[in-house]
């Protein structure tokens, strides 16, 4: 029996072999993006891992401290702590909504006419792409009276005098969260919109026929359940963005912003890691390793949640 | 209608004498059937979905209030740029210019930063990264993706799900090592810094893969019997096939490329990308907030025509963007 299973692997690996050897064209094919990927996602992966139990300063070689890091992220450091709070609260907040958004605005554009439709998804779409255009909301929630919002509020009388919104901490998230939520129709969005143009439309025909009565029961009945693939995906996009705000953090609220009202993971990271004037990467990397789990755990649990939908 | 029809085939069936009537008139039956089921397919398009008027008229007061959100204040960015500056100040502030002008424009040209770079300099920093950047990644990842998709290897398996687990998780999460690496690597300081880490956008090669799902493996065999090599068939057959594809992930990875501001990555001022400028000149104080405005408008324009162009593809390639 051993000698015939042994058999059996070797004429296993013989055809693994055969096939490598055959379809070499097609590793040659992956090889180049391959390389990059590894080189710049997969080993730093590994890497930040490895660092997030030493102390390295990018001069001395990292010495091992165990779990150091860590310890000192959770019992020491305050700040990350509120980073921690302010990242689950925006990402709470804005993840969902901006989720829905996307939802509900491909979904109503969906049914206009074409040259209506056209102009929407352009008008929605383009804060995402409009690079550093959200420095305007800067102006916007200025603290002077020449603040849009200042000058708006005080000229219909409603405030006397201009409001520092961007050096208030009560008001750092929610600024965050509008700004953050004028950015969010992007590739999600797309992919929603797309979706809804694959519906077959001879079902809601069908549907309207056989007695759904309103557009939220075939959005439920019919439209939700056949758009599953572009659901997921567009959770992927929106969980992994809005656990990652920073940007518009530091742009706005500036780094650190004021009693780190606006702090974030990120923005935590950035102010230990490279280019930064501590340079602890070992502890950056801690905090990088944190981040990529609470990503990867909350799109995880998030997928597994929508692969029961409608199942 | 239909009774004129049936009326007529009648008549023409009373008169039949040979077979060659018999057949025409059959024909004639024929083609009136088509068009009756051609009409009810016509009406059946027509089936009203159920809609009321009162949520009509309540989604399009939302549809209008949140394109007012999205679109306001990047028109107010475009006008603002064309205000002359004691309009940018007026009190209470203005939507639309009294007096078009170019100034801001102009003087952001000669406008000159602190150390001596004119922005010129900034724009062709920036055009250099986001065109190589793009034009590699789309050579490579496309190239990856095509086996990626149609043929089947070992390997192939674990690759497309760790493409799909990197999906998960932000650049943040490895910006560390990839400081290390990349200094490592001596590119440090140089645009190359920024040009060959977006070689490797996962999402990039994630969207071309789904969408190269969908050509037909009939016309890859096809190909494969008139003697077309893989490389080949890559790049007559599949590249043009997924041309939508490939079109989104440049609007993609422009808009990201286009704003990126070198970070700590590039530190001469010489090499900063034009991105970096806008914060400078957005954080040089209110005498610059013309010149601001205009950056705005180039920084953009840019990315917004290109996305115009592009629309329809767009949405044809995210069509296949799902996840299983």
């Amino acid at each position: 029996m051993d000698i015939v299973k042994k058999e059996l692997k070797i004429q296993k690996r013989k055809i693994l072999v055969k096939n490598i050897k055959k379809q070499k064209i097609y590793y040659s094919m992956v090889a180049p993006f391959l390389t990059i990927f590894t080189v710049f996602t997969v080993i730093p992966v590994l890497a930040s891992l490895f660092l997030s139990f030493t102390s390295y300063d990018l001069l001395q070689a990292p010495r091992f401290i165990g779990l150091g890091n860590y310890i000192n992220l959770f019992l020491n450091d305050d700040i990350f702590i509120i980073a921690l709070r302010n990242t689950f609260i925006l990402a709470i907040v804005t993840g969902p909504l901006s989720y829905f958004m996307a939802f509900i605005f491909a979904w109503l554009i969906n049914e206009l006419p074409t040259k209506i439709r056209w102009l929407l998804t352009l008008i929605f779409y383009a804060p995402s792409i409009s690079g550093n255009a959200y420095l305007l909301w800067g102006l916007i929630f200025s603290g002077d009276i020449y603040g849009y919002l200042n000058s708006f509020l005080i000229n219909w009388g409603l405030i006397d005098s201009p409001i520092l919104w961007l050096q208030t901490p009560e008001n750092a998230l929610p600024i965050l969260i509008i700004v953050q939520l004028w950015l969010s129709l992007g590739v999600t969005f797309l992919s929603f919109t797309a979706g809804l143009k694959m519906v077959d439309k001879q079902l809601l025909e069908a549907a309207a026929i056989d007695g759904i009565r309103n557009r939220w029961q075939e959005l439920w009945y019919i439209t939700l359940p056949q758009m599953k693939p572009q659901l997921m995906f567009g959770a992927v996009m929106q969980i992994t963005s809005s656990l990652g705000i920073s940007g518009v953090s530091t742009s706005l609220l500036g780094n650190p912003s004021v009693e780190y009202s606006g702090h974030t993971i990120v923005t935590h990271l950035l102010d230990f890691g490279p280019g930064s004037t501590r340079l602890e990467m070992g502890y950056a990397s801690a905090i990088a390793t944190i981040l990529f789990v609470i990503m990867l755990g909350a799109n995880l649990l998030v997928q597994k949640i929508l692969r029961r939908v409608g199942s | 209608m239909k009774k004129k029809n049936l009326k007529s085939i009648k008549t023409e069936n009373n008169v039949v004498t040979n077979n060659d009537e018999l057949l025409s008139s059959l024909r004639s039956m024929e083609s009136s059937w088509i068009q009756k089921s051609r009409l009810k397919r016509r009406s059946k398009k027509k089936v009203r979905l159920s809609r009321s008027l009162k949520g009509d008229i309540f989604l399009s007061i939302v549809l209008g209030l949140f394109a007012l959100f999205s679109a306001y204040p990047l028109v107010f960015t475009i006008f603002n740029a064309l205000k002359p500056l004691d309009e940018i100040f007026i009190f209470p502030p203005k939507l639309f210019p009294n007096n078009i002008t170019f100034d801001n424009f102009v003087d952001l040209f000669n406008l000159i930063g602190n150390t001596q770079i004119p922005i010129l300099r900034y724009f062709y920093n920036t055009v250099f990264v986001t065109l190589l950047g793009t034009a590699g990644h789309v050579l490579i990842a496309s190239l990856a993706a095509y086996p990626l998709a149609k043929h089947d290897f070992p390997g192939r398996t674990i690759i497309n799900q760790i493409v799909v687990y990197s999906l998960m998780f932000s650049a943040a999460v490895t910006s560390i090592p990839n400081y290390m690496i990349i200094s490592g690597l001596g590119l440090v300081d140089s645009p190359w810094a920024i040009i060959i880490p977006s070689w490797g956008f996962t999402l990039g090669l994630f969207l071309m893969r789904q969408f190269m799902v969908r050509v037909p493996t009939e016309l890859l065999e096809a190909a494969k019997m008139d003697g077309a090599g893989e490389y080949t068939i890559y790049w007559k057959v599949v590249m043009p096939i997924v041309k939508p594809a490939w079109l989104t992930v440049v609007i993609l990875l422009f808009q990201s490329l286009w704003s990126t501001d070198g970070g700590s990555l590039i530190f001469t001022e010489s090499l900063k990308p034009l991105s970096y400028a806008l914060q400078q000149i957005v954080s040089g104080g209110i005498a610059r907030t013309g010149a601001a405005a205009a950056v705005s408008v180039i920084m953009l324009i840019v990315p917004i025509s290109v996305f115009v162009i592009n629309q329809s593809r767009i949405i044809d390639t995210m069509a296949s963007s799902g996840l299983k």
